[in-house]
């Protein structure tokens, strides 16, 4: 059995050298293969890369043969790299029990030493033979058959060893001895051997390799895992993983929304500022589809049933604690309310870093224009015949405009012209944003005096969503049109105009905002001369009870809820404002798609059987689908969702419903009626842009809640918050009643500005501090960009130099009598890629031209470079080159 | 675990499932669509690993490849004889690099396979050629082919050599804001 071991043992360090040998060929870098599984990819990618396409399509010809001899010869080569190191520990440790396997072992290992120097070649020999199997060779340049053939006895032989050494391997790997005389180190080896191929596992899809040999590496790598993960005694990972998920799910459950509606027991509904018997969301929606006509005047209009159910904040009451759980409903609202927005922020913040990570600080824009437009434009996902034909269409158009680009190399005959032009335009857009600005406010103040009356149209009554929604759709048109007068780079020209509607849409917001503080202000006065009048009303009724009953003892049953005086509830007021600008914001939308895209689609095809002009190429065409333009509509619906979700929370839901709507109502629509954008806007290379927007709005959303929260009285009898002074009263309420006293004094002094102010100093210097720290990195990183530059300049000076000086050399050859006296230059080869063997040696025949001939135009290309850099002097690139100056 | 199906057996479908970036369900479906390319070729049993390969005519009509300009070398790449007849094998192989699970580097591996067209491990200026041909089907002038395959040289080609390396092409296709989404397919 020892001779066996030792066998084995031997076998395995030969084949360890064996295949560092193989994979080593490049140097020492492949050493560590074993050890290091985290660099194993690059390395085998290195390997592959020395390899060439030779070593892979001849392994893969390898693994082809049907012949089962050299399918095992190719398992083991593949594999031996992770499986000998432990084999060869064990057998080692088996080994110190006898002499007698010492000996044998030694007696091997001498002849192992003169295989090993065979080895390299060996396998050369393989791949070689691997050739000659009749698989077919593209280029079989680098004639080295001749070596292989002789090798190929060799190889032969030691592949025969090979198996002899597997084949007793296998036969100890299933004793159990070895593993009894294990130490602790060598426990702890193997362990480590087995959490290597369990990463091999997880990272075996990562390599390039053909699927036979990923299957055969996952085979050996899992059956060395299943046979000593259970000697080590280990496998607890995967419980605690699962137990993990499960937190996590658990911990991020809970959707915003679901709370009230869960929780609200009908007892509660019969309080103050309910008046009407509250009526079910299913009794809503009967009469609303009863009244189909009346439907959309309905909703929009708001009145009714809508104004007291759990859409919006009138509807929850401000009783602390509900049932047997005591469901806090106000903190909790409280809660909800603000931890939307923490969680929104945070979301969006994540997922800008992310992204800023994922683009490498997307820098260099204009670094490799043509590179990627050449990689990365054809989408795989295409699978449809005319889409590909459309973006056949978009990809040359692109192209043809990167080249007009480039050629027009930055003219500029008329700058006065088109600064006045762009100073023109930004007025005329200052301008228009005035006026929508002015318009609003305008609106908002007429609907003020509106409300006074009683008999508006329909028209007055939503007055202001329209003009709203009117402003959305007039404007951006209007700002393209203006903006052809700046004659931007398009990619430039779009952020201004996105930047423009952002502008537009954020002022309209914010003038509609202000609108509705005057509003707001105006109800909290008239809310004090109601509450006192509400009193008064109670008790006048109290008394009027006891008076017709004349019996004090009995309690008078509570007043009708109907018949009680209720203050505005300016709450809920805001929240219906911001339901009625989302719906109609939604029903614009879908006219316009339904008008301006599907009409005009069905006009265009169908006219144009009996029209003067192709409809279709010609002036209507068919719509665009804007890409940008409705995201920026989503971010701004998002915006607004955010403000009114506080004071709406059925907002949120009729949102979720217009997204699930809209997502399919406008795929049908970009479908059957739009053509795709002329110009492609990539919207993955600034999806920062939009997220920073989508920050924006969301910071700009929270300011008027919080103010509201923070500084605004509650209505004092609507809403979970009624009867306190402020909104966010509600948490000192909680601290002090149901958490122990220390949290409260906590609380307090937390909340101490002498903490507070320290707090926020070191806030702003770590803000301070990571700032520049970033700043160095992006320093430091442009520093080495313009470095790597510098080399590769370096590098291209020094070639054309060499080439100029070959260039001089011959001219001055052509002088000289005779030709023979002074070497010739270097040959030049045919332009084809395939000639240059090695890089820095080969000299390119076009480049070589280029710089000989006088006409600069042609030197453009070789020369760019985006940093500064002096123009390429022959003078003073010869200094730097290494070459030799010309003599 | 394995109720009814008998195509694979456990052990064949976790072994795939560990090398590809396909769960079961989507193995299962991928093989069905790979023997609906061919039901008369292709046995309802794989467990004892039947040697079976369908040739690039019909890898080439599937509806995710058609109109791919490059269906051609995808499937001389993933393919083992290089002439794009594919086994059960390459046929995963090649879905699961292009899955959206698959990482960049591994999509950059095997884009620049793509787009190395005579196989030479470097990206010459005819592959250029061929690339950009194929790309607006010999719509541009050949004045226009020839600075464009110039610039792109000139952008990405690190050691100068005239040509793109794996380094180079990696260098700057990792860069690349929309490669991940557009070297996928979705099956």
């Amino acid at each position: 059995m020892y001779v066996s071991l030792c066998v084995s043992v031997d076998s395995a360090s030969h084949r360890r050298n064996n295949r560092r040998q193989g994979a080593g060929r490049g140097g020492a870098k492949s050493r560590g293969r074993g050890k290091k599984p985290a660099s194993d990819e690059e390395e085998d990618e290195e390997e592959e890369e020395d390899d060439g396409p030779r070593g892979r399509r001849s392994r893969g010809a390898n693994k082809k043969k049907p012949a089962k001899k050299r399918g095992d010869d190719d398992e083991e080569e593949g594999d031996e790299s992770e499986d000998e190191g432990p084999k060869r520990r064990r057998g080692g440790a088996g080994g110190k029990g006898g002499v007698k396997g010492k000996k044998g072992g030694k007696a091997q290992q001498d002849s192992d030493g003169e295989e090993e120097s065979d080895d390299g070649k060996g396998k050369k020999g393989k791949k070689g033979g691997a050739k000659k199997g009749g698989k077919k060779e593209v280029n079989d340049g680098k004639g080295k058959k001749g070596d292989d053939k002789g090798k190929e006895k060799k190889e032969d032989k030691d592949k025969k060893k090979k198996k002899k050494g597997d084949s007793s391997s296998d036969s100890s790997d299933s004793d159990g001895e070895e593993e009894e005389s294990m130490s602790e180190g060598e426990m702890a080896k193997l362990m480590e051997e087995v959490e290597e191929k369990k990463k091999l596992i997880g990272i075996i899809r990562n390599k390039p390799w053909r699927m036979k040999k990923r299957l055969t590496e996952f085979k050996e790598a899992q059956q060395f895992v299943d046979k000593f993960e259970g000697a080590l005694g280990k496998g607890k990972g995967r419980k605690w993983y699962a137990y993990k998920v499960m937190m996590t799910k658990v911990l991020m459950g809970l959707p915003y929304g679901s709370i009230p509606r869960k929780t609200v027991p009908r007892a509660d509904q019969d309080t103050a500022q309910d008046y009407s018997v509250l009526m079910d969301v299913n009794v809503r929606a009967q009469s609303c589809t009863k009244l189909n006509s009346k439907c959309k005047s309905f909703f929009l209009s708001l009145q009714g049933y809508c104004k007291y159910s759990v859409l919006f904040y009138g509807y929850y009451n401000s009783q602390r604690t509900i049932g047997l759980l005591k469901f806090r409903l106000p903190l909790s609202y409280f809660m909800v309310g603000i931890g939307t927005f923490g969680y929104s922020l945070m979301v969006v913040i994540r997922t800008m870093a992310k992204n800023a990570d994922v683009g490498g600080g997307d820098g260099d824009e204009g670094e490799f224009t043509f590179a990627w437009k050449m990689f990365t434009s054809w989408d795989y996902l295409i699978g449809n015949a005319e889409t590909a034909d459309n973006k056949y269409a978009s990809i040359t158009t692109s192209f043809k405009e990167s080249i007009v680009d480039e050629q027009e190399n930055q003219k500029d005959e008329n700058i006065h012209l088109r600064r006045f032009l762009r100073v023109l335009a930004n007025f005329l857009i200052i301008c228009s944003l005035g006026g929508s600005g002015y318009l609003i406010y305008f609106v908002v103040k007429r609907s003020q005096e509106f409300a006074n009356r009683t008999d508006l149209s329909w028209y007055e009554k939503n007055e202001l969503e329209i003009i709203m929604s009117l402003l959305g759709l007039v404007c951006p048109p209007l700002f393209e049109t203006i903006a052809e007068l700046e004659d931007y780079h398009p990619r430039i020209a779009l952020k201004w105009q996105l930047g423009r509607i952002f502008a537009l849409f954020l002022g309209n917001l914010y003038t509609f905002l202000f609108a509705l503080f005057d509003e707001v202000n105006t109800k909290l006065e008239e809310e004090q001369s109601i509450q006192n009048a509400s009193i008064w009303a109670i008790k006048e009724y109290y008394a009027n009870f006891s008076r017709m009953i004349n019996d004090s003892e009995v309690t008078p049953p509570p007043m009708d809820p109907a018949d009680v005086i209720r203050g505005p509830c300016w709450e809920t007021a805001v929240g219906i404002e911001f339901v009625k600008l989302t719906v109609s914001d939604i029903q614009v939308t879908y006219l316009t798609i339904l008008i301006g895209d599907f009409a005009r689609a069905v006009i265009v095809r169908f006219l144009n059987y009996c029209w003067c002009w192709d409809l279709e190429a010609g002036f209507p065409s068919y719509g665009e689908f804007d890409i940008s333009g409705n995201v920026l509509g989503l971010v701004f619906n998002q915006g607004m969702i955010w403000m009114g979700a506080f004071y709406a929370p059925g907002l949120v839901g009729i949102n979720v419903l217009r997204l699930l709507s809209s997502m399919y109502y406008q795929c049908w629509a970009v479908m059957a009626t739009n053509v795709p954008h002329e110009r492609v806007f990539k919207a993955s290379k600034s999806n920062n842009f939009y997220m920073g927007l989508l920050l924006l709005i969301l910071f700009l959303s929270l300011l008027p809640v919080v103010y509201t929260v923070m500084s605004l009285p509650p209505s004092f009898d609507c809403g979970p918050f009624s009867g306190k002074t402020k909104m966010y009263n509600v948490i000192m309420e909680t601290i002090d009643l149901d958490l122990p006293a220390f949290v409260g004094s906590l609380f307090s002094y937390a909340a101490n500005p002498g903490l507070i102010i320290p707090a926020v100093l070191l806030m702003v210097l770590a803000i301070y501090y990571l700032n520049s720290v970033s700043e160095a990195y992006k320093n430091s990183n442009m520093e080495l960009k313009k470095k790597m530059q510098m080399a590769r300049d370096e590098e291209k000076n020094r070639r054309n130099n060499m080439d100029s000086t070959n260039q001089v050399l011959k001219d001055l050859e052509d002088l000289l009598p005779n030709r023979s006296l002074a070497p010739p230059a270097v040959p030049p080869e045919p332009g084809s890629c395939s000639p240059h063997t090695r890089p820095g040696k080969g000299v390119n025949l076009q480049k070589d031209v280029a710089l000989a001939s006088p006409n600069p135009n042609s030197q453009r290309p070789v020369n760019r470079a985006p940093g500064p850099r002096p123009g390429l002097e022959p003078g003073a690139g010869r200094g730097r080159g290494r070459g030799p100056p010309p003599t | 675990m394995g109720n009814k199906q008998t195509i694979f057996t456990t052990q064949q479908l976790d072994a795939y499932q560990d090398c590809t970036y396909f769960t079961r369900k989507e193995i299962l479906r991928l093989f069905y669509r790979y023997r609906d390319l061919a039901p008369q070729l292709v046995p309802l049993d794989y467990t004892s690993h039947p040697d079976v390969k369908l040739p690039y005519e019909l890898i080439g009509s599937m509806p995710e490849l058609k109109d791919n300009p490059f269906r051609q070398r995808i499937a001389e790449v993933f393919s083992e004889d290089g002439e794009g007849n594919m086994t059960l094998d390459d046929f995963l192989d090649m879905f699961s690099v292009l899955s959206e699970m698959a990482p960049r580097d591994l999509k950059a591996y095997y884009a620049f396979k793509i787009y190395d067209f005579n196989n030479d491990d470097f990206i010459c200026k005819s592959d250029l050629e061929k690339t950009l041909n194929k790309l607006t089907r010999n719509e541009l002038t050949e004045d226009e082919v020839r600075m464009v395959c110039e610039k792109v040289i000139d952008e990405a080609d690190l050691d100068n050599d005239g040509r793109l390396s794996l380094e180079d092409f990696q260098h700057m296709i990792v860069r690349a804001p929309d490669f991940l989404s557009t070297f996928h397919i979705r099956i």
